[in-house]
């Protein structure tokens, strides 16, 4: 069984004459462990796409399964448990808590989460760790680098150990050295700890890190191909 | 999500803000204080009279002329003759109102008195020789009005210590002789410094027997009072009817909704002050209590500010698994933090202004004025606005909970 089954997908805006098809029939599907990219330009509906992935969003028609059951069978308290226990989110601007410490920030997910507040520090912890990012642990997360801040932004959407990752332009607003430093951490998470990563991007080099790009233009999708010469962030920095 | 767990997410978010998070409690804080110091103020002027009338002492019954007034602006009773020198003896006699262990009618006219080049204008008391010992008055210098005076009609004047201060200096009165209405009376006591006993001030005290008040200063033959004094507490209210009983009989009354005086204890006295002042009090704290809704009107307003200003923090709140009740409870709790913070503060300031108030009053008004907190304004004032948080918390929170995740994340 698939993690992610997609049949069909519409979802529009607006109602008559008004109306605009941001996604018209889209279908694919994802297994547990893949690495997929979802590519296009701006417009393209590859967000919107993302959002109802996400389960930030219903789609208009159409059916979206995960784990085989699809959003309608989900209440909105239970679609919310998922984005916390199961999805990780990683987003261009970082969206992190302003006058907020690394370590607060990471443990943001695991205060929604019914794990037991004395085990908070050491998740955060580990998965701070896991970014390289321990020395920065106490710091204001405004004053650090962008790199740095995208790289807690990955540590949060890892400390409740989630299926998928989503990641919206994570490298956007990086310059290319810390954008390859976030790609390599974001390959390891697929290659190493064997997490879903579903990027998405509009720049055909960052794309090329994933094993498989779904093209989308004007709401459908244009081309979904496995990547030939698959691009290893870990190799370009050396 | 635990009630700490959203306790702290909430103060956070406050502590974060804490310049704005203090300047909306404003508000509420002015709001408690007001209320907070309107009602120790109250509480205080209401203990200041009690302790005034206690001072009558809880054994004395005033007896006073005219029907009970029906209204506040009934003063008919001042200008009524019905009690008459036979009333007086008839309460005396101990076979009426066996009870009964001194008695004093009381006579009163605002009159000049003056010596040598000094006047002052005062009320000029008519008594009998009771009514000094009935307020444990005792002369400094000199003796008391006697029995001899009061049937002899003598023109003799006793002075209470600031009167006599504003007349003599600090030359000796006693002896000396002042006029009160063109005719002389001689000083016979000086009173030592008292101050106020019951509604008596005895430092203005000018005391005069009654019969030479009623003959030659007042041209009446009424007393506006009789004052009764009983052996003790238990026996007032016995006394009371005896009082009501001895004077109807000799009115000739059958009907004691016809009668034509007025029979009032200190409990009376007591109870009609504290309704007055607890209506007044009431009053003043429902004004006070207009700022506190204006105060809840202020955190709404800066609320609804903070939840648009946080708009992408409850976007990625709800993208990392915050339900819509997590959002409403941590918006709702910060508002109600808010207001519980700003009354805590209020009750402080409140407090701490009407111990100030009180070390003033104490100082000018009187000696007596005495600093109480009150607890149950305390406790209600933090119940009212903790409430209050909830009530204008309510709608800015829910404008958060609504808001849709991918909206809020979008938004710069």
């Amino acid at each position: 069984m698939a993690l992610i089954e997609v049949e069909r997908l519409e979802k529009h805006y607006g109602e008559g004459e008004e109306r605009t098809d941001a996604l018209c029939d889209i279908s694919f599907k994802i297994d547990e462990g893949d690495f997929i990219a979802i590519m296009g330009p701006s417009g393209s509906g590859k967000s919107t796409l993302l959002h109802i992935m996400g389960f930030l969003d219903r789609p208009s028609s159409g059916i979206f399964r995960f784990e085989g059951k699809t959003i309608d069978e989900y209440s909105d308290d239970e679609l919310a448990a998922i984005r916390n226990k199961k999805l990780g989110f990683i987003f261009q601007s970082f969206h992190l808590l302003p006058r907020t410490t690394v370590l607060e920030n990471v443990k943001l997910p695991l205060v929604y989460s019914g794990i037991k507040e004395s085990l908070w520090d050491e998740k955060a912890r580990a998965a701070i760790e896991a970014v390289g990012l321990s020395h920065r642990i106490s710091h204001d997360a405004v004053h650090l680098s962008g790199g740095e801040k995208q790289r807690v932004a990955i540590a949060r959407s890892l400390v409740n150990d989630p299926k998928v990752v989503f990641a919206d332009e994570p490298t956007g607003n990086l310059d290319s050295k810390s954008g390859q430093a976030v790609m390599e951490i974001i390959q390891d998470l697929n290659d190493k700890k064997g997490i879903t990563v579903i990027l998405i991007t509009h720049e055909t080099y960052t794309a090329e890190h994933a094993e498989r790009i779904i093209r989308i233009k004007d709401g459908m999708i244009d081309n979904d191909s496995k990547v030939s010469n698959r691009h290893k962030a870990s190799e370009f920095l050396k | 999500m635990s009630i700490k767990q959203l306790f702290k997410i909430s103060s956070a978010g406050l502590i974060v803000n804490r310049s704005r998070s203090l300047l909306t409690i404003l508000g509420i804080v002015i709001g408690v204080a007001a209320i907070i110091m309107v009602m120790a103020l109250g509480k205080g002027a209401e203990n200041l009279i009690l302790k005034q009338i206690q001072g009558i002492g809880s054994k004395t019954i005033a007896v006073e002329p005219g029907a009970e007034s029906r209204n506040m602006a009934d003063f008919s009773s001042l200008f009524t003759d019905s009690l008459r020198e036979r009333d007086l003896e008839a309460i005396r006699n101990k076979t009426n109102v066996p009870h009964m262990v001194s008695v004093t009618p009381v006579v009163m006219q605002s009159l000049a008195v003056s010596y040598d080049t000094e006047s002052k204008r005062t009320n000029v008391l008519g008594v009998s020789e009771d009514m000094l010992p009935m307020f444990d008055i005792t002369p400094e210098k000199g003796i008391l009005i006697a029995d001899e005076d009061v049937k002899g009609m003598s023109s003799v004047v006793v002075l209470g210590a600031e009167i006599k201060e504003k007349l003599f200096g600090f030359s000796d009165a006693v002896g000396e002789k002042v006029k009160i209405k063109d005719r002389s009376f001689r000083v016979i006591g000086v009173i030592g410094k008292k101050g106020q006993v019951g509604m008596l001030n005895v430092d203005e005290l000018v005391a005069i027997p009654y019969t030479t008040a009623q003959k030659y200063l007042m041209g009446m033959n009424y007393f506006q009072e009789i004052i009764v004094q009983t052996d003790s507490e238990e026996n007032v209210l016995g006394t009371v009817e005896d009082i009501k009983a001895t004077l109807r009989e000799s009115h000739d009354i059958d009907d004691p909704s016809k009668d034509d005086f007025q029979v009032h204890t200190q409990a009376d006295a007591m109870e009609m002050v504290s309704s007055v002042m607890g209506a007044l009090t009431a009053l003043l704290v429902a004004v006070a209590a207009i700022s506190l809704v204006v105060g809840g009107i202020g955190i709404m307003n800066i609320m609804i500010v903070s939840v648009t200003e946080r708009t992408r923090e409850i976007g990625l709140r709800k993208a990392l698994g915050a339900t819509n009740s997590n959002i409403l409870s941590q918006f709702l709790l910060e508002a109600v933090i808010l207001t519980i913070a700003g009354g805590v503060i209020g009750i402080i300031i409140g407090a701490l202004l009407s111990l100030l108030a009180s070390a003033v009053l104490s100082q000018t008004v009187s000696s007596g004025w005495s600093f109480s907190f009150p607890v149950s304004a305390a406790v209600v004032g933090v119940v009212v606005s903790s409430v209050i948080g909830v009530i204008f918390g309510l709608y800015p929170a829910r404008q958060a909970a609504a808001k849709n995740p991918i909206e809020a994340l979008r938004y710069e």
